[in-house]
């Protein structure tokens, strides 16, 4: 118990301080303004996609700062030689926990706040396949980040690194609870990734309106639908892989350990058999993000629409089959090296495919320079630059050179945040209207972006030249003699300069929400897809009556038909009653469980850990017995509501 | 869930008539959702299976697989398990025919069956650490006992599964939602008969070879 809280660094004391007096504030709150009913009816127990994407978006704008403060920490420490501001043991938690955040409870939240924002709505359903299964997913990724975050306070953060090898990270040799907080959390969240993959495939293959046939369903579907085959089939992995290690650590078996026969290379297999697919799973939805907004502000179909569809799927199964590339100096031998080096270099051609198609829908369109396009233009550079770099990553001889060093980080980081984190910036100013009403400041976005694409160009071109120059990632000082301080100093001003385009990123949200432009024609950007002809927020139901779909770009057909003011009329004779999902409690309460069981077997404790996991099964025994999970809102009730969104 | 099905249905103007009862009122999206889920439950016993395949010789100068696997004794598990998903089969079918008192009765043996099996197994597991096999003793060991046991686990849960829904239909007989909860709980007997003979297969009569 000496050890519970993590004492003696005075920056934790400050976090100390500062949670303690977050809670305070937003316990006040709540109690002051009487909102606590508001907050468990309209958001705890809600089953609403739209409700459930605005819940994943601000974990994910959260996550983003946390693991943004990680990085500038990070920067700051190497920014001079034979810097002590951080010691070795916390460099080695804050990179650790900077990863994991930022791909697990930073990536996928905002992935899936996307999904949620907009699967529906394009595919003319009411809701997702499984609203409540939706919201239980959603609760098992909020109370596994908090798992995690909370690492760093109670008991310590693992230490590691993202990736978590053993034999580092067996007992033996990273004893405390660290390393257990990882494995858990991840788990947890993991289970509710895989329940999402599941709903949004049901959704997407089940739940379409009719007339909408695959291939007529908007690319963004498209994306998310390859998306969730890839989280299908690479999770498992993750969740095997995690299993394992935790045995090992908690049981005391004996698979990655050096001694009784186990075998490292066993976990780190199985962790890049999800781990390289999940570049995809985060990366393909940004894609399809793009395809909708190139095609939208260009004010054209999308070039290659089949060839986009094929790429997709292409990537998704080639993507499942280059995870080799990520440990080629582990000596696998020439003829497996061979294999993932061509399979990884394969990935390239689809998705060169997507790059030409982006620009030629652009070519000869009427481009407008609002946010969304705005990040997308910047992505493509940065994207191709990625790829190239990859594909000399992916060259096996040259990877010995490359392995680990920072060139691979300045690669990767250029994959993922010019890839991801671009796209769905782009695909959060795409949709943020539609799911508030009001449009982001542009004037604020555009110093946002400036500052953001700018400080990530100086942050990461010297990555690159420090990586020939021999740094190797995962350092936490450096010496002065060795020619890499310059470069080093440019690099950390760089993520300064992001950080200040987060900030503004921070102040434009502020700003819009008292002073941003509404939107009242539910259609900002003069969109193509059917979200866009619906109101924004749309009503608890989306769609009063389930439309037909003629065409690809049915809500522009409709408009350039000159049919869009009558297509928005409701017929308040013809409505009927609306089937819908009651809102539920349970999968709340399913994410306390899981978080008691997890903090449970995090610290050894045997009874709370029981405890959580018994909570968990009743949970499970008591939505299989309840009964009317189901309601109908009556016509009365709709016609109230298209009246008053000027429908009828 | 899946609720809002129906509306499509209508739309879609699919006979609903036509379609045995577990389908009906938005079933058919849960039995999709069920077979995707099986699928990554599939992947979680990949992982499992090819961890034990590396890890089977490894056994660090302990006990080997010819060592401690008893024939008779999971040549009976596998007759139980196997006939199990066999009157789980007749329970599915029984529903059909919306014959409640035939449908309880063969899940109530299809349950007994399957407490047996883990029976058999957790005496064999308690047999084997009594001998000083246990999951800490070698990587063998670690990858035997929990590819196994993850099975008997999962064949635990379905028991405790259909006793839930054992007590559901007894008071509630065949509705849309019963109907589709049977069928979903025999996929999942189903598909752990099948892993199960995967077991048989590498991990058994392969070992004792």
């Amino acid at each position: 118990m000496k050890n519970f809280f993590v004492t003696g660094d005075p920056m934790i004391y400050a976090s100390d301080v500062l949670i303690v007096l977050v809670l305070v504030g937003i316990i006040f709150t709540l109690t002051y303004f009487k909102k606590w009913g508001w907050l468990w009816r309209e958001w705890l127990t809600t089953v609403d996609h739209k409700k459930i994407a605005i819940m994943y978006l601000i974990c994910a704008i959260l996550m983003l700062f946390r693991g943004g403060v990680d990085a500038e920490l990070m920067r700051t420490q190497l920014a001079v030689p034979n810097n002590h501001l951080l010691s070795a043991e916390h460099y080695d938690q804050i990179f650790t926990t900077h990863g994991t955040i930022m791909i697990l409870f930073m990536a996928m939240p905002i992935l899936f706040a996307m999904f949620n924002a907009a699967v529906p709505l394009q595919i003319g359903a009411r809701d997702v396949a499984f609203p409540y299964l939706n919201a239980v997913s959603f609760w098992l990724f909020f109370f596994g980040a908090l798992l995690f975050n909370i690492s760093f306070v109670i008991g310590g953060s693992p230490d590691a690194g993202w990736t978590s090898y053993p034999p580092l990270t067996e007992l033996q040799f990273d004893p405390g609870p660290g390393e257990n907080y990882y494995l858990l959390a991840v788990q947890i969240s993991g289970f509710g990734s895989i329940a999402t993959g599941i709903n949004f495939m049901a959704t997407i293959l089940k739940m379409r309106a009719p007339g909408m046939t695959l291939m007529k369903m908007p690319l963004f579907c498209w994306s998310v639908l390859a998306s969730c085959i890839v989280i299908l089939f690479a999770f498992p992995a993750l969740t095997g892989a995690l299993l394992l290690l935790t045995l090992d650590r908690v049981v005391g078996t004996h698979f990655f350990t050096m001694l009784a026969g186990g075998n490292p290379m066993q976990f780190i297999n199985l962790f890049w058999i999800w781990g390289h697919p999940e570049v995809y799973i985060v990366v393909l939805p940004a894609f399809g993000i793009y395809s909708e907004v190139v095609s939208t502000f260009s004010s054209k179909r999308v070039f290659g629409y089949k060839s986009m569809v094929f790429s997709l799927m292409a990537i998704a199964v080639v993507g499942y089959l280059t995870w080799v590339h990520h440990f080629f100096t582990m000596g696998a031998g020439a003829d497996v090296n061979a294999f993932f080096a061509i399979s990884t270099m394969c990935v390239g051609i689809p998705t060169g495919v997507k790059v030409f198609n982006w620009l030629l829908t652009m070519f000869r369109g009427r481009i407008r320079l609002n946010l969304p396009m705005l990040w997308t233009l910047g992505f493509i550079p940065n994207f191709a630059l990625a790829g190239a770099t990859g594909v000399m990553l992916a060259a096996a001889p040259g990877d010995y050179q490359y392995h680990n060093s920072y060139f691979l980080v300045a690669h990767f980081h250029q994959a993922l945040i010019g890839g991801v984190v671009y796209g769905m910036l782009a695909g959060m100013y795409y949709w943020w209207p539609k799911l508030f009403g009001f449009v982001l400041d542009e004037r604020l976005g555009k110093w946002a972006f400036w500052f953001f694409n700018i400080g990530f160009y100086v942050c990461f071109m010297p990555q690159y030249e420090l990586g020939f120059m021999g740094m190797t990632r995962r350092m936490y000082t450096y010496p002065a003699n060795m020619g890499w301080t310059t470069l080093n100093f440019i690099s950390t001003i760089g993520a300064y300069l992001m950080g200040i385009g987060f900030l503004f990123i921070g102040a434009q949200i502020v700003y819009s929400i008292f002073r941003g432009q509404r939107d009242l024609t539910g259609d900002p950007w003069n969109g193509r897809t059917l979200e866009w002809s619906l109101p924004s927020p749309p009503p608890a139901y989306n769609f009063a009556q389930i439309p037909h779909v003629q065409e690809r770009d049915e809500w522009w057909r409709i408009k350039q038909a000159g049919l869009a003011d009558a297509y928005r009329k409701v017929n308040l004779n013809e409505l009927e009653p609306i089937h819908m999902p009651k809102n539920s409690g349970i999968p709340f309460l399913m994410g306390v469980s899981f978080f008691v069981g997890g903090f449970g077997l995090v610290f050894g404790w045997t009874v709370v850990a029981i405890i959580g996991f018994a909570g968990v099964f009743l949970c499970l025994l008591a939505r299989s017995l309840q009964e009317k999970t189901d309601y109908h809102i009556p016509v009365s009730e709709v016609q109230q509501t298209e009246i008053s969104l000027g429908r009828a | 869930m899946a609720v809002m099905e129906q509306t499509l249905k209508d739309l879609h103007g699919a006979g609903e008539h036509r379609k045995p009862l577990e389908y009906t009122h938005g079933g058919s999206v849960n039995i999709l959702g069920f077979w995707l889920f099986l699928a990554t439950d599939l992947m979680v016993f990949a992982t499992l299976f090819a961890t034990y395949l590396i890890l089977k010789t490894h056994t660090d100068g302990g006990p080997t697989a010819a060592g401690i696997f008893d024939i008779p004794g999971y040549v009976a598990e596998t007759f139980i398990l196997l006939t199990s998903s066999f009157t789980c089969g007749l329970a599915t079918y029984s529903m059909r025919k919306n014959a409640k008192a035939a449908a309880l009765t063969w899940l109530a043996i299809t349950m007994a069956l399957g407490l047996a099996f883990v029976g058999l197994e957790a005496s064999e597991f308690a047999k084997d650490v009594a001998d000083g096999a246990t999951m800490q003793r070698s990587a063998f060991l670690s990858a035997f006992y929990t590819l196994v046991g993850t099975h008997g686990a999962h064949v635990s849960l379905g028991i405790l599964w259909m006793a839930s829904l054992f007590f559901q239909i007894a008071r509630r007989g065949f509705d849309a939602v019963r109907a589709r909860k049977l069928f979903v709980v025999g996929l999942y007997w189903h598909f752990l008969d099948i892993v199960w003979v995967f077991i048989f297969t590498v991990v058994y009569t392969m070992g004792v070879r």
